[in-house]
């Protein structure tokens, strides 16, 4: 039995973590590209990203102003009792972080333009379900900034073009976004399905860790092949200029209607927020992505 | 490439002096203004009010702080900048009428902005996207909010910063401009990008 008071108060300590602590993976590119960096600007961004990391996470204190919208992951064991909980528990988990991390209010109606305070609205937490066997819980939070969402691009292509297609687009996404979405970026790109299904496959691609390249050769290439373009651009960190326009690439795809070859480009700022837990059926908890003493 | 200290005020002369690509790092006053007060600020000047604060030579932050009040005093928990294309509408009527020295921000500005600062003697220094824990760091005081009943991000906050920084100049009062420059590069590298993917 998987409580709802365990998850809700794991979930109020996954939002904490997230929006404090970057990942090691994400820490490791920053300070690679710190490393690597050729322009001064470039270079001067860096470091002060990586002294922001550094404070934000020393002082438990949210790394960015805007701490997005707040998506979750969910994982859930097909033999896990209480599932019919964990929705609301995550909703309330939400809700106490937006006051005990805390986060900023990002949550507002579309029509009225009134901001609810507490981050939660009509499908906000967004939750996104996978039952997979066993029956312990996986939960990842993925809180989402503005400004990088602003630029994400889904192009229905023309099959005839194929893969030169979508390597122009997400060239073309990044060119367009150049500065806005805050530099290093991280591109989740995902083609086929259909429009809401590539760009739920390519938001979902910027979970995965940047040190894993894809198990799939020729997604590995085509990753390789996307992150040199993008960083040719020399739009560079903050768009001052530089080698590092993207910390890496993410493909994943699904098999598409032969009239139809949607591609998705999910853009994520240089602050990757993203943590995960497991929770087993005996109340083990294990956080998978930050180290919790 | 130089690093400068500068404090405000900051003379026109001392802002003639700085280059793109030149770090800076501010001690004294800044204001955070975005659209509302930008906007509000200008009508004054219309109106022949004067505004709250005198910004001759001060530093004008985009940003919409988040702001907690402890015993009486507010206190900056987080001041990451917000992006600046947005001011363009405003920002150089806004140089000419209150002498304004260095305009603080993400992003970068247009054309209008920067002929502005070369004619007047302002420069835009960018200050990394999402870092809103050092700038909190470096705010030492609140010296006083107006305009609260624009909301708290709208509002116009009065800071008290030390070493504030770095700053990269992306626009000077020469009227060079970083991000142009590196627009105009990526934009000549585009077909030879298209080439080598084959499209």
């Amino acid at each position: 039995m998987v409580s709802e008071i365990v998850v809700e108060n794991v979930a109020v300590k996954l939002l904490q973590l997230a929006v404090t602590e970057l990942p090691q993976d994400v820490k490791q590119a920053l300070q690679r590209a710190y490393r690597e960096e050729e322009t001064e600007a470039g270079k001067t961004q860096l470091k002060a990203i990586l002294n922001n990391v550094e404070l934000a996470e020393k002082t438990r204190t949210p790394m960015c102003q805007d701490t997005g919208v707040i998506i979750f992951y969910v994982k859930a064991g097909s033999q896990a009792k209480g599932l019919d909980k964990i929705g609301e528990a995550l909703r309330n988990a939400t809700v106490r972080a937006t006051k005990e991390v805390p986060l900023r209010p990002n949550a507002v109606d579309p029509f009225t333009q009134k901001n609810t305070g507490d981050n939660t609205g009509r499908f906000i937490p967004f939750i996104n379900w996978e039952i997979v066997p066993g029956n312990t819980l996986e939960i990842t939070v993925m809180p989402k900034g503005g400004g990088s969402e602003n630029v994400c691009a889904l192009g229905m292509l023309s099959p005839g073009r194929g893969v030169t297609g979508l390597k122009k687009f997400v060239v073309d996404t990044v060119i367009n976004a150049g500065a806005k979405p805050c530099p290093p970026n991280i591109l989740g790109v995902a083609v086929g399905g259909g429009a809401d299904i590539a760009m739920k496959l390519a938001k979902a691609a910027l979970l995965r860790p940047l040190d894993q390249p894809n198990p799939d050769p020729d997604l590995a290439k085509l990753e390789e092949e996307l992150y040199e373009a993008a960083n040719s651009t020399g739009i560079g960190p903050m768009g001052l200029g530089g080698k590092f326009t993207v910390l890496g690439v993410k493909v994943d795809y699904a098999h598409r209607h032969p009239a139809s070859y949607p591609v998705a480009v999910a853009v994520q700022c240089w602050a990757a927020r993203k943590a995960s837990v497991r929770i087993c059926s005996d109340g083990k908890i294990e956080y998978l992505t930050h180290k919790v003493v | 490439m130089a690093t400068y200290k500068l404090k405000t005020p900051i003379s026109e002369e001392d802002a003639r002096k700085l280059r793109v690509n030149d770090v800076i790092y501010i001690t004294g006053t800044m204001i955070t203004a975005r659209d509302a007060a930008h906007r509000r600020a200008l009508e004054f000047y219309k109106e022949g009010k004067k505004l709250p604060i005198n910004l001759q030579g001060l530093a004008v932050f985009h940003c919409g702080p988040i702001v907690k009040k402890e015993d009486d005093k507010w206190i900056v928990v987080a001041a990451g900048p917000t992006t600046s294309t947005r001011m363009d509408l405003f920002e150089d009527e806004f140089i000419k009428a209150f002498e304004v020295r260095v305009v603080i921000g993400k992003g970068g500005m247009g054309k209008k902005t920067t002929e502005a600062m070369k004619q007047y003697g302002a420069v835009y220094g960018a200050f990394t996207g999402g870092a809103a824990v050092l700038a909190a760091k470096a705010i030492k005081n609140v010296k006083s909010v107006e305009w609260h009943d624009l909301g708290m991000p709208e509002a116009m906050w009065v800071l008290e910063v030390e070493n504030f920084g770095p700053l990269t100049v992306a626009i000077d009062a020469h009227g060079n401009n970083l991000f142009q420059d590196v627009q105009k590069k990526v934009e000549e590298k585009r077909p030879k990008i298209y080439k080598k993917l084959g499209a």
